[in-house]
């Protein structure tokens, strides 16, 4: 452990450093220009590799850092803010809850099942990482048209990869959303959000904290996969990227359950003092970023790393992105302690290294130095880009499409709601959530298929509400609203069960940076939740940035996704969207506007992504919000249910089906000053459809006023099995509420489970 | 009642069953799979998951564990067994239970409420009950396909140890109320004994109103009647 300038000796089998190999790594000249200051000299391949990967988008942000900084991060309530494994929040009675929420689009892209599966690995492990044991996941997908075959295989692969991770490690899916639109053609987006629960007095981090303390690897044996992963996920798909199916990892979700008892006990026996996931950028990553936080050094012996290959070299091993694998640092003479610990859960834990004094980030190969390099710039000296960006002429143009001929357009209501029913963004994701395991831990008081879903903290009447959401088309059309919308539907979606918002992780899919209009995309999507997220109080705790999503310069609508995270005081007291009794009064809180642009009747029935996406008032929708949670507190709801896709008539149609347990008849009149489509299928925000006893009605009304919420009884639910009747000016729509089931909980199963289905790859 | 939750590596609901028996007024302990000893058990859980990974067959290389040893000497001298889905697996691949568990119908995972109904309640592990109740527990399962020769199904029809079965929502078996394609809407059975119960629904998950049902307590119920009544040791 000398901090004197050590001598790095390049292998003999070493390339050349090139600038065709510089380049191969994803630096550019000037990038590699602030290597060789930093250093001094030429790096050698090893240390290339290491740079690449640190620097690599996925791991230095550096397209995105500077706008990120634009957010709010900060509450009382918040414990861990951005940095960490995960974002930590206090939830009272000492309890404390780890959330996050990363994306796994590119490897899903080729590899749908692994891809899929290994994202939900990863998120896991970042949940647990930090102390907490996890306790629900959701997930927020986008593909292409569902009709294409090739959509049909990737959604069935992601499906089943999650599903079968999830399942095995045993955590409830609580929710999460799923859309399909010809703008995720080839860049399907996978998105998994886990969340985690422990005492807030058992918070661990990922520092390299004490000096001469014993770096360990722990779990899984290095292999060959996933080399150069957070490189690829770094850049733009083609036709070549089949090619790097060897770079998407391949999971293994008994070894991930067992890693999650041993963690959690290693962490509990106090052996050890810091912690982390070896995910993108495997070792590397972990090892310098644990030293980093630290502001220490390390030095690792690449020759000690249990392996599953022979003769892989330092370059491998150190960007190796096999999974199941973690960093751990151990207390000077503790490690056989933490060895027998891992030894209990069939697993392996191998001395590295050690925690050093000289801030360098040191690799040794049988006690010869093959890279030697200072953690703070390979960890902070990656250059961020403010990039300019200027809106697109045709997503301006787009905008500005008149849709009145939308709006007045007629023909038979209710066979178009029968249309956007059975069209797969609106109909039931009944298909998906039944292949998760929404009830292991016996803790899901709302289980998918609503809006947000609620888990029960054990011991307590608390629980935890989480959702994902975001309109992409909204986005593409306006991202500063859309953004500002996503934030605002998620708040919604958590007052409707009676959650009180508290705090958010976001994942932004985008595509390349480097594009002007792109940028544009990113920094306006960054303000509109930032303006949102500082209105309602919810901090943005962590997330992650997925760029790049492009395949032959064709970029996915920009995709925010926000996770929210909401608590709910007592968990006898939560509130579900599907109608409870004939009888009940139809309330509808909020205005209809008719706003018609972006909306999911001018893609299904007039094929169009066009128009000024609806308007989105925030403090009204805060208002709103406290209503919301108030109504839901005092108990006088039979349902709530979001106003979101589709308009007051879908909003209507989901309450009326529930999850399918059961389905009521509704009598509705609207008295709107507007055509019946923007009546029935306009999306203007803050709307809340609601039912209630009718001697309960008063008390709503007059709660929503003293929160100068428009409220307004528009009819009430009829008998069960009944007749769905809407009446909107002299038209509207009355149909069995059978035939709505039938298209509602048929339409995905109709595509998925035909004889044409695609079948998923393999398992590995 | 003292009730030990065998836990292998992969089982996930060992902390539901725990708690089930907590809620249940018994003293629940975990037994580490490579751990021996029941000498205090009153009962055994051998609780759901995935112990293994299930990478070979389901249960296949679970019943190798030393505990699994002991659960089986357990069980031949009598003492209750209950084995909930992937335990109710392993019971079978340890020849505690007759038959086995195929992938499911349709070779997909299924997460819901199921319906179930009572097919006798003179067992130690469905007196609470009431004849021919109708009951709604979660399932979630991939391999809860129930097979056997038709002999031995005859045989557990004629003794009376079809102990659930799936139906639908009126309470009739149906193709439509049975999820996973079980031999004749078989969910839950038991030994010749009597003493070793195995189900694919989770009654474990079925102990309180506010995570959706409080059908499963019977199971628990029963099990401790039997315990405290005459003859209990």
């Amino acid at each position: 452990m000398s901090s004197a300038a050590t001598e790095v000796t390049p292998r003999a089998s070493d390339p050349e450093i090139t600038p065709e190999l510089v380049a191969d790594h994803g630096l550019s000249t000037e990038e590699y220009e602030r290597i060789l200051a930093a250093l001094g000299r030429e790096p050698t391949f090893t240390e290339l590799g290491v740079f690449s990967a640190m620097w690599s988008e996925h791991c230095g942000y550096k397209n995105s850092k500077r706008l990120l900084r634009l957010l709010p991060t900060e509450a009382p309530w918040v414990i861990e803010g951005p940095g960490e494994n995960a974002g930590v929040i206090d939830v009272g009675d000492g309890w404390a809850v780890a959330f996050k929420i990363e994306s796994h689009n590119h490897p899903s892209a080729v590899e749908p099942y692994q891809g899929a599966a290994t994202g939900v690995g990863g998120i896991l492990r970042d949940i647990f990482t930090m102390g907490a044991r996890p306790i629900a996941t959701l997930n927020s997908l986008r593909f292409g048209d569902l009709d294409d075959g090739r959509v049909r295989y990737l959604f069935g692969g992601v499906v089943k990869g999650i599903g079968d991770y999830g399942n095995c490690v045993g955590i409830p899916s609580l929710g999460g959303e799923v859309y399909f639109d010809r703008g995720y053609e080839d860049n399907p987006i996978v998105n998994a959000m886990a969340i985690g629960l422990m005492r807030s007095d058992e918070l661990i981090t990922g520092a390299a904290k004490g000096i001469g303390n014993t770096l360990m690897a722990v779990g899984a044996r290095t292999g060959r996969d996933g080399i150069h992963g957070a490189t690829f996920a770094s850049e733009e798909l083609s036709e070549e990227n089949e090619a790097k199916r060897p770079q998407v990892q391949v999971g293994d979700p008994f070894t991930e359950k067992l890693l999650l008892e041993a963690s959690l006990e290693l962490i509990g026996s106090g052996a050890i003092t810091g912690i982390q996931d070896m995910g993108a950028a495997g070792l590397t990553s972990s090892a310098s970023e644990m030293a980093g936080r630290a502001g220490n050094g390390v030095e690792i012996d690449v020759a000690l790393v249990p392996v599953r290959e022979a003769r892989m070299t330092p370059y491998e091993i150190l960007l190796s992105e096999s999974q199941e694998r973690m960093l751990v640092i151990a207390e000077t003479g503790r490690e056989d302690e933490v060895e027998r610990i891992l030894r209990k859960w069939e697993l392996e834990a191998a001395v590295i290294g050690q925690v050093t004094d000289d801030g360098m980030f040191r690799v040794l190969e049988n006690g010869t130095v093959v890279a030697d390099l200072p953690s703070l710039p390979l960890t902070q000296g990656c250059p961020t880009y403010e990039r300019p960006g200027v809106e697109s002429k045709e997503v301006e143009e787009l905008r500005k499409r008149d849709l009145s001929h939308v709006s007045s357009s007629h023909g038979d209501l209710t066979g178009q709601l029968l249309d956007l029913m059975s069209s797969p963004n609106l109909s039931s994701k009944r298909w998906l959530f039944q292949q998760y395991d929404t009830t292991v831990r016996a803790a899901s008081v709302i289980r998918p298929g609503g809006g947000a879903g609620v888990v029960r903290l054990p011991g307590t009447r608390r629980g935890i509400a989480a959702t994902t959401d975001c309109n992409g088309r909204y986005c593409f059309l306006h991202p500063r609203r859309g953004a500002a919308i996503a934030v605002a539907e998620a708040a919604r979606n958590l007052v409707c069960v009676g959650a009180v918002p508290t705090a958010v992780t976001n994942n932004l899919n985008f595509g390349s940076p480097l594009k002007p209009a792109i940028y544009h995309q990113l920094r306006e999507a960054v303000l509109g939740i930032a303006e949102a997220c500082l209105l309602f109080e919810t901090p943005v705790t962590g997330g992650n940035v997925s760029l790049y999503n492009e395949t032959d310069g064709a970029a996915i609508y920009p995709t925010p996704v926000i996770g929210m995270l909401g608590v709910v005081e007592d968990v006898e007291r939560v509130c579900r969207h599907a109608f409870t009794r004939t009888g009940d009064a139809i309330v509808l809180l909020g205005t209809n506007k008719g706003e018609m642009g972006g909306s999911e009747y001018a893609y299904v029935l007039h094929d169009l992504v066009a128009g000024d996406p609806p308007g989105v008032d925030l403090l009204a929708e805060r208002e709103l919000q406290r209503a919301m949670i108030a109504m839901v507190q005092e108990d006088l709801l039979g349902s709530a249910h979001d106003c979101a896709e589709g308009g007051l008539a879908c909003t209507l149609v989901e309450s009326a089906l529930g999850n399918g347990e059961r389905s009521f008849g509704i009598d509705v009149t609207l008295t709107d000053e507007m055509a019946p489509v923007p009546t029935l299928f306009g999306e203007s925000q803050g709307r809340i459809v609601v039912s209630c006893r009718p001697e309960r009605l008063a008390h709503v009304i007059e709660l929503a006023g003293s929160h100068n919420v428009p409220c307004v009884q528009i009819g009430q639910v009829s008998a069960p099995e009944g007749s769905f009747r809407i009446r909107a000016g002299t038209s509207g729509v009355d149909l069995p509420v059978r035939d709505l089931a039938d298209a509602f909980f048929g339409a995905i199963p109709a595509r998925m489970d035909s004889p044409a289905e695609a079948t998923p790859a393999p398992d590995a | 009642m003292k009730v030990v939750v065998v836990t292998f590596p992969g089982s996930n609901c060992d902390q539901d069953c725990h708690r089930a028996v907590e809620l249940s007024g018994g003293e629940p302990r975990y037994l580490w799979h490579r751990e021996r000893g029941l000498s205090d058990a009153d009962a055994v859980i051998l609780p759901g998951g995935f112990a293994y990974g299930d990478y070979l067959r389901a249960g296949s290389i679970a019943r190798f564990s030393p505990a699994m040893e002991d659960v089986v000497a357990f069980a031949r001298q009598g003492g209750p067994v209950m084995a909930i889905c992937n335990g109710f697996q392993i019971a079978c691949e340890a020849g505690l239970l007759p038959g086995a568990l195929m992938r499911n119908r349709t070779v997909r995972f299924h997460s819901f409420d199921q319906y179930l109904r009572i097919e006798t309640t003179d067992t130690m592990w469905t007196s609470a009950y009431e004849p021919g109740q109708i009951l709604s527990m979660p399932v979630a399962h991939a391999e809860g396909n129930y097979e056997a020769d038709p002999d031995t199904i005859d045989r557990l029809e004629e003794d009376g140890r079809v102990l659930l079965r799936y139906v639908d929502a009126t309470g009739a078996t149906s193709e439509e109320g049975n999820p996973n394609g079980s031999a004749r809407s078989i969910a839950g059975i038991m030994n010749e004994q009597g003493n070793v119960m195995g189900l694919m629904p989770h009654p474990d998950r079925a102990m309180e109103a506010v995570v959706g049902s409080v059908d499963g307590r019977g199971v628990f119920q029963s099990l401790a009647r039997h315990l405290n009544g005459p003859g209990a040791k």
